[in-house]
């Protein structure tokens, strides 16, 4: 471990454009098409400039699903990449496995406990080193909604979940949809995950769903989530099971919805269709979430390599993921927030100049929470356990209380 | 008058019997007309238009960025690089599965000897475990061989899990040739081998078409072994299609995803096009006999 | 000397097979049941905990939903598939024009895999896109269709593709049986007076119940492994509503950090499959050979 750490310094030292070769690096990802390639394109790139060479292997579908069945079974073959990505408490669990590769030289000697907010850098580190390079910051709790449908309708943007019910009546009285929604178990906890927070607050939310605070998930606050969550079918459109997120973002393009709750990718739909923020559409924190914000940070982990080539790779590619440029280019193609600290904000929008404002304020009041909804706040099957309770309860006359019954239960059976 | 009715009656007959196929062949080629339809038009027709209609303006441009341009990752060739892996991946995986199978089932069906049918049974209800449970120690098994992540690896897998339908398929086959054939060959002095050369391999031409038809597909169509046993570099074209189709960040091409599908699917759709009166008529020839 | 060889070669010739089926079939369902007693998360932990994996397992609703599906669907795919093979090929035996094309039309959805056609299908049983807004175009306004995003009926929306990408090949085995059927007893059947469908349930069917064996075999064996149709068709959903024990199976195993409820749920989904199969391979196999 120690000469380990000693070459990567080393590495670290000389990563700023020398040319040497510099071993290679074969990297586990799921971002295959349209902007997310033409990033991980770039990254490539880079890393060819400072003599490091890429190997692709690209597994798509379902957030990763099958990324990760593939990243265990070479895990167990004992031929695991040299990076993957893998992000927020399951890093912690590859960590216990003994299957990750510290960074930490890297990260010293270019700061990143300064560069890096505290949440982030907390969740890149296995027992105080780091393991894992951040990407991006993309802010969960976003509505985005068409003005020309609420002006049609004479409704306002809400900002209150009772709010959000009385002009989505309007929306629904005036013959459109209210809530352009795909029902797919992720989404479902996506717009679950925006009630919690705005119903019952972030230290609900903390307490319920980070913490898994006995007491705060059996209260009465969540039987109120899910009250709240209840009335949301009357607003979405019956087709909705099964259709993808975007289809669901262009009916608000198209004027057939009024809102989305969607995270900060939902933008590159909008930008893609030729739309502008402020007057063809508008981004607002979802119903009673202002001044919170759920956070959901990709990035990639390094695995323990035999070969020292390979590690002083690592090394290498981890400085390029924390670089000005990566972090600039990525996250303009796909919509979300730099990790790094003090760039320089010009090129972002004002959708992503929100995002960070709320970052930073939300770090200082205590707004700032992981989102459960991609698995950012607990263990896998945990997340799997809130999935299946809260896409169970809007696709069903399940009542409230039950919800609030079956979620404690499944919760339980899962930790 | 009674004769005319009955003509009649039959031409009724005939009608309805016409008319019920054509039915269902339409209904058969609706997905497909849909993929092509929808592979030649551009994505305004797709967002706006029926998705049954013809496309205005057909154009080929989905067909070439999906052969050639589209993105599959941080590289972005198209389909064509990665048709080339699977062929070397089908190829000796399907010759192989399939003279095994052809071995066994000549064993299991003429040489039997005590338990052999227990065997069988055995390799039988080996179908039937879901390839996912297997995933794991596989990959295990294939580190140990030192084949993890390689063709040569995945290729292995393919024949391991084709063998039992193989051997389904020929033992049955070979059940139907006349056992007196063999007797009176083994009194001519012929052995084990020489039987099987001279007797049964010139008779099988029929049923090698039907199982290297239905290991093609297989094979062809996985997605499970190909992308958690190759190495990258070598996928097979069913994750490539993957890949290309899936996508987190939106934009979705529907023509590009919709000409990728059929691309991939192209070679099975042509062994079944030409091929296809020899599957049948190889399982004719006896496939099927239980 | 050479008798004892050729006595040794057959055995010889099955080892390999023999070999992997223990290894790689009836060794790894061992090691997944050895997991199935662990508290493995994600990855393979031996620290074994009893039954706990198995009370879970039953206790939890997605399973049972799951399992209710496999039934339903096992069922209802199966009969469908064979009364439609029936027919189809029973009609395709009428001397019947362009029979070439017709029997390609049928088989070739067996071509094509689920990553392909899954779109396709979910475009045509989507009730703003598909059949439903279709058949109210042409002024059917009451119409409805809209089995996808029905909780109670999703799973038969998986039954429809299924029989559709399936049936042609029960069409395919079913012809060929036909065609092997002897000519003069059906005629003997039609000289007697008998009317045609009579001949048929009476006299040919019967006669094909060994094609009926390979059939509900094969059928089966696809049931149990309908895991890309599940996915891209439905995805599980609406909720959960039409989720199937190997997509269960998977997800817990691979992205939940469950391993050991995984291998469990494969467990019982292993002997459910081996409860309904074994006893009719042993009736099935034993009548041949007695």
């Amino acid at each position: 471990m120690k000469t380990k750490l000693a070459v990567l310094a080393s590495v670290a030292a000389l990563s700023s454009g020398s040319l040497a070769s510099a071993g290679e690096v074969e990297v586990l990802h799921w971002w295959t098409s349209g902007g997310e390639a033409a990033s991980v394109n770039y990254l490539k790139e880079k890393l060819g400039e400072a003599g490091v060479s890429w190997t692709d292997f690209a597994v798509a579908g379902g957030g990763g699903e099958n990324a990760m069945t593939v990243l265990k079974s070479r895990a167990i073959s004992g031929n695991p990449p040299t990076a993957a990505q893998i992000k927020g408490p399951s890093i912690q669990e590859w960590g216990n496995l003994g299957f990750l590769a510290s960074i930490d030289s890297v990260a010293k000697s270019n700061d990143w406990d300064n560069l890096l907010p505290g949440v982030v850098s907390e969740v890149m580190k296995y027992k105080g080193e780091y393991v894992a390079a951040p990407v991006n910051v993309h802010r969960v709790n976003w509505l985005w909604a068409n003005p020309e449908v609420f002006r049609k309708a004479g409704a306002t943007i809400p900002t209150t979940w009772d709010d959000f019910m009385v002009q989505a009546q309007k929306i629904k009285d005036a013959g459109m949809i209210a809530l352009a929604h795909g029902g797919q178990a992720w989404q479902d906890a996506t717009v679950f995950e925006a009630v919690v927070l705005g119903v019952g607050g972030p230290g609900y939310y903390r307490k319920a769903f980070v913490e898994l605070d006995a007491d705060a998930i059996n209260s009465a606050t969540t039987v109120k989530v899910f009250e709240t969550f209840g009335k949301l079918r009357g607003f979405i459109d019956s087709n909705s099971p099964g259709r993808d997120w975007n289809v669901a973002t262009s009916m608000v393009i198209n004027g057939e919805a009024g809102m989305q709750i969607m995270g900060d990718w939902a933008k590159g739909e909008f930008k893609v269709a030729g739309k502008h923020v402020g007057t063809d559409f508008v981004c607002v924190a979802s119903p009673g979430s202002s001044g919170s914000f759920t956070f959901n940070v990709d990035s990639f982990a390094f695995f323990s390599q035999s070969d020292a080539e390979k590690a002083k790779a690592q090394g290498v590619m981890a400085g390029e993921i924390l670089g000005v440029d990566f972090q600039r280019v990525f996250n303009l193609n796909k919509g979300s927030i730099p990790a790094r600290l003090g760039m320089a904000r010009d090129e972002f929008d004002s959708c992503a100049h929100d995002s960070m404002d709320a970052f930073v304020s939300s770090s200082q009041t205590g707004g700032l929470v992981p989102s459960f909804a991609h698995g950012m706040a607990v263990s896998e099957a945990v997340s799997g356990a809130i999935y299946d309770t809260a896409t169970n309860f809007f696709n069903s006359k399940t009542s409230a209380k039950e919800g609030a019954a079956q979620l404690v239960k499944a919760i339980n059976a899962a930790r | 008058m009674d004769r005319t009715q009955r003509i009649v009656s039959a031409r009724i007959g005939r009608v309805f019997i016409y008319a019920l196929l054509i039915f269902t062949a339409l209904l058969y080629l609706a997905p497909l007309y849909v993929m092509i339809v929808t592979s030649l038009k551009d994505i305004e027709e797709i967002r706006s238009g029926n998705l049954l209609l013809f496309p205005l303006k057909p154009s080929l441009y989905a067909w070439q960025k999906a052969w050639s341009s589209a993105c599959t990752g941080s590289e972005c060739d198209g389909l064509a690089p990665f048709f080339w892996n699977s062929l070397r991946i089908v190829v000796p995986a399907v010759a192989i599965s399939t003279f095994i199978g052809s071995i066994n089932g000549y064993v299991f069906s003429k040489w039997q000897f005590k338990g052999s049918n227990y065997l069988f049974g055995a390799l039988l209800l080996g179908c039937f475990i879901p390839f996912q449970v297997i995933l794991l120690p596989m990959a295990k098994l294939l580190a140990v061989l030192g084949l993890a992540n390689t063709v040569t690896g995945l290729v292995l897998v393919h024949i391991i899990y084709g063998i039992a339908f193989t051997t389904l398929f020929f033992r049955n086959y070979y059940i139907g040739i006349p056992t007196e054939l063999v007797n009176a060959a083994k009194l001519d002095g012929a052995g084990f081998i020489k039987i099987y050369k001279l007797i049964f391999l010139p008779l099988s031409k029929p049923i090698f078409v039907v199982t290297i038809i239905w290991q093609f597909t297989q094979i062809w169509n996985d997605f499970l072994f190909g992308v958690v046993y190759s190495g990258s570099g070598t996928q097979p074209i069913t994750v490539a299609l993957n890949n290309l189709v899936n996508t987190s960040v939106g934009g979705k091409e529907y023509n590009v995803d919709m000409a990728a599908a059929i691309i991939a699917a192209l070679p099975t759709l042509l062994v079944y096009f030409f091929a296809g009166k020899y599957f049948i008529k190889g399982l004719t020839a006896g496939a099927v006999k239980g | 000397m050479k008798s004892a060889l050729q006595q040794l070669l057959p055995k010889l010739v099955l080892a390999p097979t023999t070999l992997i089926l223990v290894v790689c079939v009836y060794g790894f369902i061992g090691w997944t049941a050895l997991l199935s007693f662990t508290k493995s998360r994600m990855m393979p932990q031996w620290d074994f905990i009893g039954l706990d994996q198995y009370i879970k397992l039953f206790d939890n609703p997605r399973w049972m939903v799951a399992l209710e599906n496999l039934g339903a669907f096992c069922f209802f795919f199966i009969l469908i598939c064979l009364l439609l093979g029936v027919v189809l090929a029973i009609f395709l035996d009428q001397k019947i024009r362009s029979e070439g094309a017709l029997r390609t039309i049928y088989l070739y959805p067996m071509a094509v895999s689920f990553i392909v056609t899954g779109t396709a299908w979910k475009w045509i049983l989507n009730p703003g896109l598909g059949i439903e807004k279709l058949i109210r175009e042409i002024g059917f306004q009451s119409f409805e269709f809209r089995w996808l995003i029905d909780s109670e009926m999703a799973i038969y929306t998986i039954v429809i593709a299924a029989v559709w990408q399936s049936s042609g090949f029960v069409m395919a085995i079913f012809l060929a049986g036909l065609r092997g059927v002897d000519e003069s007893l059906i005629n003997a059947a039609e000289i007697d007076g008998a009317p045609h469908y009579k001949i048929y349930t009476r006299v040919v069917l019967p006669i094909l119940r060994p094609v009926f064996f390979s059939a509900i075999v094969i059928l089966l064996h696809i049931a149990i492994k309908s895991f890309d149709l599940v996915q891209s068709l439905t995805g599980g959903g609406p909720g959960y509503s039409s989720d199937m024990p190997a997509n269960f199976m998977y997800t817990h195993a691979f992205n939940r950090a469950q391993m050991g409820l995984g291998a469990a749920s494969a467990m019982v989904m292993l002997f459910g499959i081996l409860a309904v199969i074994v006893p009719y391979l042993y009736s099935e196999l034993r009548e041949k050979n007695g």
